[in-house]
């Protein structure tokens, strides 16, 4: 006799759903939409001024190497906050409005529990996407562009070899700095009991985060929003590294995830549940 | 449905998202209010090096403050001066030593009485003065000359020792260090050379030698390029004069208010005060400051040019305005041709520390900046290798501000400078007075200061805002010779390609960076602006080797080809990331030397000195330019060609991180205490959940009682009290049927029992376990509430099989044959359940709540959405599921279904439960006679109205649609009696029959609970839910009364049984008496 809702049975839930094979596919597209829009381009107008990401832009098509970064770099700016908060935020909202939330519970399966196995497969596909996206990029741009080196915006070349560890760490970063997101969805979503509601209250949150980063006047109180320190994985593909956003950026996301996952547990174990 | 009023309390998405707002918003308070925080922010333009201060401490001691004019010499045409002074007297006990406070160009003593009132808080009696010619202070400005300046420090000391809370060393001689920084950096120099009572000096961001800051040469050979001037200083020299033709204007005004008060005047007068507040406050650069002061304590002076300076000739009083005549002249010629004449570099030698240097016996603390294209760290550097030559002792500190930016640790300047001060003037023992001690006593090691001899700042973080801090075992200079370290970086091409053209008429002229701005350009793309095509040469390093820390001024050799007799250039170093070039510090190196036109000649290029780090594989780029914009540029056109020789050579200095200096991240300690802080309270919480959730206790009294619910008690958040204490139980072998209208608290009740909701109080315990939300015990239960509720995605088997997963629990315990049997979905088992109609998911939900045979079974609504003929198949399979020992719970509101499945019913109303029994029990009685009539008699009203007379009939209840009559008589007759007198009174009697419908019994029943709700003679289900809104109001005593008693019923049954009777003991008779009652009204 295993645990009730064991990481396996919650995994096979998630993974028939139609939104997990529509993510997957927009993931699988998202590059080769890129790569079309290139072709496109090609001797087309050129620079459009400067910046972290038309730097990228225009670089993208360099190398395989290149296009990769670039694909994760524009991915991170949204994408995947839609993505992590639907992965981690549907699925309890999800089951309240299958009603096949009541039949877990009684089953029973520990609300706790319910929930460690929901995060849990949930993380682990956002994790999972932010593995599938850049590999199949690198594929598509290995393919497109060449095994060229990756070469930054602001200068300093990384070949094939030293910048795909970087990768992984900036991948792990952008995961770390997903997790706010995902956990407001996740909080939302069991107040809510609507996987819409989740996610959109996710959204609304992380572009309300964004806009007020932008208001000089604030100072160093936006350091704390999430997403302020989204792009400090870009650090990581600079020759010497910096840590100290990236520390930053690690420690505000714990905190945000930790409080809203804990108030998400709270208020899950404490809720009644009329759905 | 009991659902809607819980629907009611669930927030809407906005409210929801607002809240995730405020909490993004809310929580970086925490983070923004510690105090900590703002230490990397201090930020502070030049001359405010000691200017301003940290107010720590709880409070401060009292702090006098005093406002004096000190007579000082007259200037040289007989004018008499009077200084503007401010003394901060320590109210503490005295005496105290003193310090003299000088401020920058162009400002007042205004600018540094924040640090003077910290100073004095420390114990000091501090004394900030106004220089002679600026402000309120009498007299004409003379650059720091010895004659003027200087002898003012002097007088100024006399005033100190003739103060009573002055600490002395001697008769006369007051126990004294001097501080300032740029103008007032110089002057204490100056003054301690000139005076030798002051024991100690603090001078920041000032010159060593005023002609070679204004005519900088950075050829160090050949000798005779070095030792003549090099370009001037246009920009700065220019800020100069616009800041003396500023204060034109006031000059008059002030040096009439300064013959009017030329004695001096001891207390603190009402214009002194106003002029003093009017002067801007705030430390700023030299131009602004002076611009500002004018602004401030002009006062309505107009045509101040033509009284006061009588003495400056012609338009020189306009354009001099307080600056001496002589000064003025010179300085003027030279900014018009770009040439110091011979009086003017002597002029300005001799109003320099340099000329005085070998009368300094004073331990001396220098403080220089990086961000400083006025006096850079060469002038630093000369004052501390001739101190340290005369065995002074002198300690050096290397900041990154300056005239061009403020420092990065000006707070920590600020201490070090206040821990110089303290050893100096405060230890006397270990300390005597340096004027009186033998120079060499412990003047050269570096382990006897306060202070480490030298400190310099390194490169601050990209993201950092404070630049960390390093000291070296002993002051290295700046030169890249020996005996320091010097890595040779070779350049990857050694020729410039073409000839660097110097425009006629020197513009446009390259950008490198604007004196007093340097912080502004710092980050923005300024190479363009310096590297103009044609007129720079770009010499790049190859990558470097190891990392190093460059301390000094880098060193490059160039040989210059030119086709003029005279060749100026100016060099720079940049940093190349890509196709990023970027300038760590914003300085340049000028040259100018004397070549023979068409012939090679090479000479050695000290560039200007600072801190770099070069990263391992950082590329560097030395920047050949023929103009630079702040500097005086040739306006022949000329066109030379250079090439270096050898590479770049970098002076490098392995530091030691200076313990508590370096940034310490705040922000990573509040917010990894703040994650400590909620992992505490995430802890607590659990530990004090798990308390609560173990609070119910199991009964082992009710081992063998599948289903006992014991007064539950739950009120919505919105007030509606959905279930009043209900108790009831379901023994083994028993199908209990809930019945009731809607509204009745069935399904809250149903869903209490499987710990979806919890109870406000009371219990369910199962098998003697308690049911609390996920409980084990809920294995054994098997469950259809409010529908079915499937995976859309998945077919109606892996559903069952996705459910039972979930479980946890082995496959063979599953039954799913026997479950699917059940369903009897047929093929459409293996098709998606999104594909279902309503009643194929009931079958399927029916069949789920089977899996694994719980022992005890709820289904609510289970004939919701199926047709005849499977609701009288389900019939047998939950009479068979029972008969094997097990329980079946079924909520409906078919009362015909719920009277042939079911073996006993529990009867709720208003969420209380009204009744309950045997079904077998409520339905028939022996006092009841159902009795038909045939239209071929009486009518059935008239059957009844005679039956009322007779003796012993109860009531008689009737229902006539012509055609048919049926007359329920409650009588305590033998039925054959009653059937008797119904003939007898011309009823043509069809049928006789003693059962009820439960129908009749259940709106019976639910009509006496309304009526005794309610207070109200509705009848039947339109009072039952009538009553269930309108519960409430002025009965409220009464129905309290009477419910109480109705609950009575049902807890003693409960009771009854629990005590070991068998099955459901109905108290069929009290529930029959209370029909009765209804019916006979």
């Amino acid at each position: 006799m295993s645990a009730p809702l064991s990481f396996r049975a919650e995994w096979a839930r998630q993974v028939g759903r139609r939104r997990t094979k529509i993510l997957l596919g927009v993931l699988l597209a998202l590059p080769l939409v890129f790569m079309g829009a290139f072709a496109l381009d090609r001797g087309g107008s050129g620079g459009r001024g400067s910046g972290t990401g038309t730097g990228f832009v225009s670089l993208a098509t360099s190398s395989g190497a290149n296009f990769t970064v670039f694909t994760v770099f524009v991915a991170s700016e949204l994408l995947l906050y839609i993505v992590a908060a639907l992965l981690v935020g549907d699925p309890v909202p999800t089951e309240a409005s299958w009603s096949s939330l009541r039949y877990l519970l009684t089953a029973p399966v520990q609300r706790g529990r319910l929930l460690r196995s929901k995060v849990l497969v949930g993380l682990s596909h956002v994790a999972l996407a932010l593995l599938i996206l850049p590999a199949w990029t690198l594929l598509l741009g290995v393919f497109a562009y060449g095994t060229g080196s990756f070469v930054a915006p602001g200068g300093g070349t990384l070949t094939l070899g030293e910048l795909l560890p970087r990768l992984g760490l900036a991948l792990a970063y952008i995961f770390v700095t997903v997790l706010p997101i995902a956990a407001v969805a996740f909080w939302v979503g069991v107040r809510l009991d609507s996987p819409l509601g989740a996610v959109g209250a996710a959204l609304v949150v992380y572009i309300i985060s964004g806009i007020l980063d932008t208001i000089e006047a604030l100072g160093s109180w936006r350091n704390g929003l999430p997403g302020h320190y989204s792009r400090a994985y870009l650090d990581l593909l600079q020759s010497t590294i910096d840590w100290t956003a990236m520390r930053h950026g690690v420690l505000w996301s714990v905190l945000w995830a930790l409080v809203f996952f804990a108030l998400g547990w709270r208020r899950f174990a404490r809720k009644d549940i009329l759905s | 449905m009991p659902v809607s009023p819980g629907r009611a309390r669930r927030p809407s998405a906005v409210i929801v998202a607002l809240w995730g707002v405020l909490a993004v918003l809310g929580a970086p308070l925490a983070y923004a209010a510690s105090p900590a925080h703002d230490l990397g922010v201090v930020a502070r333009p030049m001359g405010g090096v000691l200017a301003g201060t940290s107010a720590l401490g709880a409070v401060p001691p009292a702090v006098l403050v005093s406002d004096q004019k000190v007579t000082v010499a007259p200037e040289p045409d007989g004018t008499a001066v009077a200084l503007d002074v401010t003394i901060f007297a320590s109210a503490a006990a005295g005496p105290h030593p003193a310090v003299l406070l000088g401020h920058g160009f162009g400002g007042s003593k205004a600018d540094v009485a924040d640090r003077a009132r910290s100073l004095a808080e420390q114990g000091y009696v501090v004394l900030t003065w106004t220089a002679r010619g600026f402000g309120a202070s009498g007299g004409r400005i003379h650059l720091d000359d010895p004659v003027f300046e200087g002898a003012d420090v002097k007088a100024l000391v006399d005033v100190l020792a003739a103060r009573s809370d002055v600490l002395k060393d001697g008769s006369g001689d007051p126990r004294v260090g001097i501080a300032g920084g740029s103008y007032g950096g110089a002057i204490a120099l100056i003054g301690a050379a000139l005076d030798p009572r002051i024991d100690t000096v603090v001078a920041a961001i000032t010159w060593n030698d005023l002609a070679a800051s204004l005519f900088p040469q950075a050829t160090t050979l050949p000798a005779a390029a070095a030792a003549a001037p090099g370009p001037i200083k246009q920009q700065w020299i220019s800020r100069f004069f616009a800041a003396s033709v500023g204060g034109a204007a006031r000059g008059g005004d002030a040096n009439g208010g300064s013959r009017s008060s030329a004695s001096p005047s001891a207390s603190s007068s009402a214009a002194v005060t106003s002029s003093a507040a009017a002067s801007s406050g705030a430390p700023a650069p030299p131009g602004a400051g002076a611009g500002a002061g004018s602004a401030g304590a002009g006062g309505g002076a107009t045509g101040g040019a033509g009284t006061g300076a009588a003495a400056a000739a012609g338009a020189g009083g306009i354009l001099c305005g307080r600056f001496d005549p002589t000064v003025c002249r010179l300085l003027l010629t030279a900014a018009q041709s770009g040439t110091p004449s011979p009086e003017l570099l002597a002029l300005l030698r001799a109003h320099s520390p340099a000329a005085l240097i070998g009368q300094i016996k004073a331990p001396t603390f220098l403080i220089q900046g990086m961000a400083d294209s006025l006096f850079g760290l060469d002038q630093a550097d000369a004052t501390a290798r001739a101190l340290q030559a005369q065995g002074v002792p002198v300690a050096v500190r290397w900041i990154d501000g300056g005239h061009d930016g403020p420092s990065s640790t000006a707070t920590q300047d600020d201490a070090a400078a206040d821990t110089w001060l303290a050893h100096y003037l405060k230890a006397p023992a270990a300390n005597p007075s340096p004027a009186s001690s033998t120079v060499p006593a412990g003047a050269s090691s570096a382990s006897a200061l306060p202070v480490p001899v030298f400190v310099y700042a390194g490169t601050v973080a990209r993201r950092a805002s404070v630049a960390p801090l390093f000291s070296g075992a002993a002051y290295p200079g700046i030169a890249a010779t020996a005996p320091r370290t010097v890595t040779t970086i070779p350049f990857a091409s050694t020729a410039g390609t073409k000839a660097v053209l110097t425009p006629p008429g020197g513009a446009p002229a390259s950008i490198s960076a604007v004196p007093g701005l340097g912080a502004l350009t710092t980050g923005l793309p300024t190479y363009q602006l310096a590297a103009l095509p044609g007129q720079s040469v770009a010499f790049d390093t190859t990558g470097v080797g190891a990392a190093v820390t460059v301390v000094g001024a880098p060193r490059v050799r160039l040989r210059v080809t030119s086709t003029g007799s005279q060749v100026t250039l100016f060099v720079s170093l940049w940093q190349v990331q890509g196709q990023n070039v970027s300038q760590p510090r914003g300085l340049v190196a000028p040259v100018r030397l004397d070549v023979t036109p068409g012939t090679p000649t090479e000479v050695e290029v000290a560039l200007p000195a600072a801190t770099w780090q070069f990263a391992s594989g950082s590329r560097w780029r030395v920047l050949v330019t023929s103009t630079d914009a702040a500097y005086g540029n040739p306006r022949e056109a000329r066109a030379d060609r250079i090439e270096t020789v050898g590479g770049l050579d970098v002076p490098t200095l392995v530091g030691t991180p200076l313990a508590g200096t370096s940034e310490r991240d705040t922000e990573a300690l509040v917010v990894g205490a703040a994650i400590l802080g909620v992992l505490v309270v995430i802890l607590a919480g659990w530990l004090i959940g798990r308390r609560r959730r173990s609070r119910v206790a199991a009964r082992p009294e009710f081992a063998e009682v599948p289903l006992a619910v014991d007064h539950l008690v739950k009120t919505y958040a919105d007030g509606h009290r959905a279930v009043d204490d209900v108790s009831w139980r379901a023994e083994k072998g028993q199908v209990v049927g809930l019945l009731g209208p809607n509204g009745a608290g069935k399904t809250t009740t149903i869903r209490m029992m499987l710990g979806l909701i919890t109870p406000d109080s009371g219990t369910v315990h199962v098998l003697g376990s308690p049911v609390t939300p996920g409980a084990d015990v809920l294995g054994r239960v098997g469950a259809l509430v409010e529908g079915p509720g499937f995976l859309p995605h998945l077919t109606g088997r892996a559903n069952l099989e996705a459910f039972w997963r979930a479980t946890g629990r082995p496959v063979e315990e599953a039954g799913f044959e026997e479950a699917l049997s059940v369903a009897a979905l047929g093929g459409a088992l293996d098709r998606p359940v999104r594909t279902y109609s309503h009643g194929m998911r009931q079958r399927l939900g029916i069949a789920q709540s089977m899996l694994g045979l719980p022992e005890v079974l709820i289904l609510d609504e289970p004939t919701n959405g199926l047709d005849p003929p499977q609701i009288a198949a389900m019939r047998p399979i939950l009479h068979a599921y029972a008969a094997g020992g097990r329980t079946v719970v079924i909520s409906s509101h078919l009362l015909a279904e719920v009277e042939q499945t079911c073996s006993h019913v529990v009867v709720m109303h208003a969420g209380r439960v009204v009744t309950t029994g045997a079904v077998a029990d409520l339905v028939a009685s022996s006092d009841t006679t159902v009795v038909e009539l045939g239209p071929a008699g009486a009518t059935p009203t008239v059957v009844a109205s005679a039956l009322r007379e007779i003796d012993g009939i109860r009531s008689v209840d009737v229902e006539d649609d012509g055609a048919h009559g049926k007359m329920t008589i409650v009588a305590d007759r033998p039925r054959a009696s009653v059937v008797s007198e119904v003939l007898s009174a011309g009823g043509d009697v069809v049928g006789v029959g003693s059962r009820r419908q439960l129908e009749e019994v259940f709106l019976g029943v639910i009509a006496a609970a309304a009526q005794v709700d309610g207070g109200s003679g509705l009848d039947g289900g339109a009072s039952g839910r009538g009553s269930s809104g309108g519960g409430s109001g002025t009965d409220v005593g009464d129905s309290g009364q009477l419910g109480s008693e109705g609950r009575g019923t049902g807890a003693g049954d409960a009771a009854r049984s629990g005590a070991g009777g068998p099955g459901m003991s109905a108290d069929t008779g009290s529930l029959i008496e209370k029909l009765r009652q209804v019916r006979a009204r």
